[in-house]
């Protein structure tokens, strides 16, 4: 069965989504995310979806939903790369995906990501585990 | 019936010279200052060409304009409103290509029709129809022709009235001139975001100075459009505001969101320029000419 690969890269993990996304794939998305968020106590979640050129309703919830489980198990989640097309798309579909990060590029999301640990680190001490 | 379309055909033949002189002064006559767009000889070229196809289309196919025999009438028609219209002439005096050739027609059939009354009124019946008809069909082409200059000219309108400009590196601007529809909006988002994925850029200002009115759905349109580039990563900021319109906003109740707004286009590069860590300052060269430039701070 098709996967989407998760990169682990520090603190940080990487989703590139290189293929069409169907409705099983992203419902396995979400559980393998989530998993590994726990697994790794991942403090940053990059996804990036500038390689999907369709979504539907399905689809633009469930990248909604990605980012708020995420941000539930205290995960910063940036979503980079989406294509005007998809954009549009989400936007006539009714879901601005409000909760969101976004970034243009792989680049700015994750000096997004790094600014948004900084600025955590400094308010709590540093994480003793790591 | 096709007994007067014989006569017609009859008069033609007998003095086609002759109607076609009339037909031209009459012609001359009724659209007289036009002659600086067509000369007499092309005027005679048109009409004598005209003359011959309703000769032979008269003998073939009656009074009927939509058989077959009429194809090159409606041709010709067709070619001649297509140019009229473009040339700028007017309905009236494109359809008085067709409708002046009846007077020289209605004397020809009084010459031959003396004291046959019935005769005459019958043949005058089928003139005016088969003539009629062409004029109509001469109306619809110039009709439809104009509307094609008018679909033409919105095209390129749509095309020339969204420019997106680079401000500045990570800075672009898209002027807004003119009302906003739905169809141009979905060219104005789309170049945007186009040029948003191209440039990289993660500010785009929206300046609306030139949107004369904004109600409920061009409003709809803008926050579309700003929802959209936040999808994608980048900021949106609106500007160029005009006071009336603000009251318009506030009056019909658009919730504008989280959406930035300012009043003017300065205001909102001076905001995209400290979200971008840049700052204006003056230079001093000495001179007592003063410059202004965008310094970029060190690194951090």
């Amino acid at each position: 069965m098709e996967r989407i690969p998760i990169l682990k890269m520090g603190r940080y993990l990487l989703v590139t989504i290189q293929i069409d996304m169907h409705d099983r794939l992203a419902m396995t998305l979400q559980d393998d995310l989530t998993d590994r968020i726990v697994a790794h106590r991942a403090k940053a979640v990059l996804i990036d979806i500038s390689a999907l050129e369709m979504v539907d309703s399905f689809i633009g919830r469930m990248i909604a939903n990605i980012a708020a489980m995420s941000s539930v198990l205290d995960a910063e989640t940036v979503v980079v790369g989406m294509r005007p097309a998809v954009a549009i798309t989400l936007v006539e579909l009714g879901l601005p995906l409000e909760g969101v990060r976004t970034a243009l590029n792989v680049e700015h999301g994750m000096a997004l990501l790094k600014a948004k640990l900084r600025a955590d680190a400094d308010h709590t001490d540093a994480d003793p585990a790591r | 019936m096709m007994t007067s379309a014989k006569t017609l055909e009859e008069v033609l033949k007998a003095d086609e010279e002759a109607v076609l002189q009339e037909w031209l002064d009459a012609q001359t006559a009724t659209r007289g200052m036009r002659s600086e767009l067509l000369s007499r000889q092309e005027l005679r070229d048109q009409s004598s060409r005209f003359l011959r196809s309703v000769r032979e289309a008269v003998s073939t196919g009656g009074v009927d304009t939509s058989a077959p025999a009429y194809a090159p009438i409606r041709e010709q028609l067709e070619e001649l409103s297509l140019a009229r219209a473009r040339q700028g002439y007017t309905p009236t005096e494109t359809a008085m290509f067709v409708f002046s050739l009846k007077q020289s027609l209605f004397s020809r059939l009084r010459e031959r029709y003396k004291g046959d009354p019935q005769g005459l009124a019958d043949g005058t019946w089928e003139v005016t129809l088969l003539l009629d008809r062409l004029g109509l069909f001469t109306m619809e082409n110039y009709q439809k022709a104009r509307e094609q200059v008018i679909a033409r000219q919105h095209e390129e309108m749509l095309e020339l009235s969204t420019p997106v400009i680079t401000l500045w590196r990570g800075i672009l601007a898209l002027p807004l001139i003119g009302t906003l529809d739905s169809a141009r909006t979905q060219v104005v988002m789309e170049n945007l975001l186009q040029r948003i994925v191209d440039t990289g850029a993660p500010i785009a200002i929206i300046d609306i100075t030139g949107v004369p009115t904004v109600d409920t759905l061009t409003a709809q349109h803008l926050l579309k459009t700003v929802a959209a580039a936040r999808l994608m990563g980048a900021d949106c900021i609106i500007s160029g505001i005009r006071p009336q319109i603000a009251q318009t906003i506030v009056h019909l109740g658009v919730e504008l969101g989280d959406v930035v707004t300012k009043a003017s286009l300065a205001d909102a590069f001076a905001v995209a320029l400290k979200r971008s860590g840049l700052v204006v300052q003056k230079a001093r060269d000495g001179q007592g000419a003063q410059k202004i430039a965008a310094v970029e701070p060190e690194e951090k």
